[in-house]
């Protein structure tokens, strides 16, 4: 998709519906943007911050690709207006680490190969992210139910799985 | 994809918020939960010119039971809030089951209880539960709140009997005459798919005997099915296999389903029977233990 759409959509519309100024709180720091309301969150993150970690997929609200977490919970990015987030927080796949320092969910998908196309990758760690806030000791069955709005269409979920088991093991160690 | 342009405004009060959905003349939506909304508005199969985003209202995610059993459910309150509620669980039986099938766990942190029951899918699970719940919504206007009992508030499908100008605030669950029982199960192709047939059993019981019995349908009809005069069969008898079996076959009888991708009339109708027959068995062997 092309860049143009942010702009687009920001060019300030006929009529009488204002741009509204929102201050979102985006993965520990505070980013004001100029929007119109109908602007999605997975939009604003992806081309107004430039944050591309946040993956579209149906965009039909089916296979959780651009799941982030609001106020620490995972919500479908794509079926959220960016306006709704003003004065909250979200956090990103870019929050979870860094490239020398891997959050526990990223390691776990390293080490047990829990991708090959990797773009459901970043929904399905933020879901297991959340799932293991909540719950640090889950059963497999567990993170199956949780992952279970996170579609992927390479690994048929096995090394998932193991790769949310594997997290959550290093993070009780730790 | 992107919806069509519309204004936004998120109000701190209720009072905010209905003169907005009033001075939109009925091109204004609520926006709660959004997890219908946002995806009808982005195929533009809704194009308001006005959203009201009542999310900055104070005070609406609640569940609770009154002192005499009755169950409240604010508009706020999401679908996981339910999903993990030790009072539901302990509770209301028909709720706790199917608060867990809505959707899948990402629509359930944002869905809302009230919405679902509003948007009025034929497939919707809770417009079913309120129905054999034998629940109402509280709805407020500029003239202020009323009442509408669930069996007139599905007019068809995705219509309520709401007007423009108002907000439903409240679902209410009357308290069980005596111990609330009951049960939902869905038969969805996938998680979060929409439902092949469903069915919400709600009873309330006096040790073996039932004292009422209610029972509704989704994804079988043209809207959510009613079939409380089918299960009102079972009031004043026990759950006896032969009455299960009577009782099975009258829902079933009830059901209006089409064939289509998600299998044929006479499958559907038959996930009824079983549906109903699973429900209530479950709930005669919990009798005896």
């Amino acid at each position: 998709m092309s860049s143009s759409l942010f702009e687009e959509v920001q060019t300030p519309p006929s009529g009488d519906i204002s741009v509204r100024r929102v201050t979102i709180n985006v993965n520990g720091e505070p980013r004001t943007a100029d929007i119109e309301p109908r602007l999605l969150l997975a939009d604003l993150l992806r081309q107004g911050l430039a944050l591309t970690g946040t993956h579209k997929g149906c965009d039909t609200t089916n296979c959780g690709a651009c799941t982030v977490l609001f106020d620490g919970r995972p919500v479908k990015s794509c079926t959220m207006l960016a306006a709704q987030a003003d004065g909250h927080n979200v956090q990103t796949v870019e929050g979870l680490g860094t490239a020398s320092e891997l959050d526990p969910v990223q390691e776990g998908f390293k080490q047990e190969h829990g991708l090959q196309c990797g773009f459901c990758t970043p929904g399905m760690m933020m879901s297991a992210k959340a799932l293991l806030e909540r719950n640090p000791n889950p059963t497999e069955d567990e993170i199956r139910w949780a992952l279970s709005g996170n579609l992927c269409r390479c690994t048929g979920y096995q090394n998932i799985v193991k790769a949310v088991l594997w997290a959550a093991e290093k993070m009780r160690s730790n | 994809m992107y919806p069509s342009r519309f204004k936004y405004e998120a109000p701190k009060t209720l009072e905010e918020a209905i003169a907005l959905l009033d001075a939109g003349k009925g091109d204004a939506k609520v926006l709660a939960g959004g997890q219908s909304l946002v995806p009808m508005l982005k195929l533009r199969f809704a194009f308001p010119d006005q959203i009201v985003d009542i999310n900055n209202i104070p005070d609406l995610d609640y569940h609770r039971f009154d002192a005499d059993g009755t169950l409240r459910i604010g508009a706020l309150c999401r679908h996981e809030d339910l999903e993990h509620s030790q009072t539901i669980a302990l509770g209301q039986p028909t709720i706790a089951a199917a608060a867990p099938l809505v959707a899948d766990p990402i629509v359930r942190t944002r869905g809302t209880f009230v919405g679902s029951v509003c948007h009025a899918d034929p497939q919707g699970d809770w417009a079913a539960a309120m129905i054999a719940l034998g629940g109402h919504m509280i709805v407020q206007g500029p003239k202020g709140k009323r009442t509408i009992d669930m069996k007139d508030f599905v007019l068809g499908p995705y219509t309520n009997a709401m007007n423009y100008n108002e907000i439903a605030i409240e679902a209410v669950i009357p308290a069980p005459k005596g111990v609330a029982r009951g049960g939902y199960l869905k038969l969805e192709r996938r998680v979060g798919d929409f439902a092949t047939a469903s069915v919400a059993v709600s009873l309330d019981m006096d040790g073996g005997k039932v004292l009422r019995a209610g029972i509704a349908l989704a994804g079988v009809g043209g809207k959510t099915i009613d079939a409380n005069a089918e299960a009102a069969f079972l009031v004043g008898k026990e759950l006896s296999p032969s009455n299960i079996v009577k009782v099975a076959e009258l829902v079933a009888a009830k059901a209006e389903p089409r064939t289509d991708h998600r299998g044929s009339s006479e499958y559907k109708r038959q996930i009824v029977r079983t549906f109903v027959t699973r429900i209530l068995t479950a709930q005669s062997a919990q009798k005896v233990a």
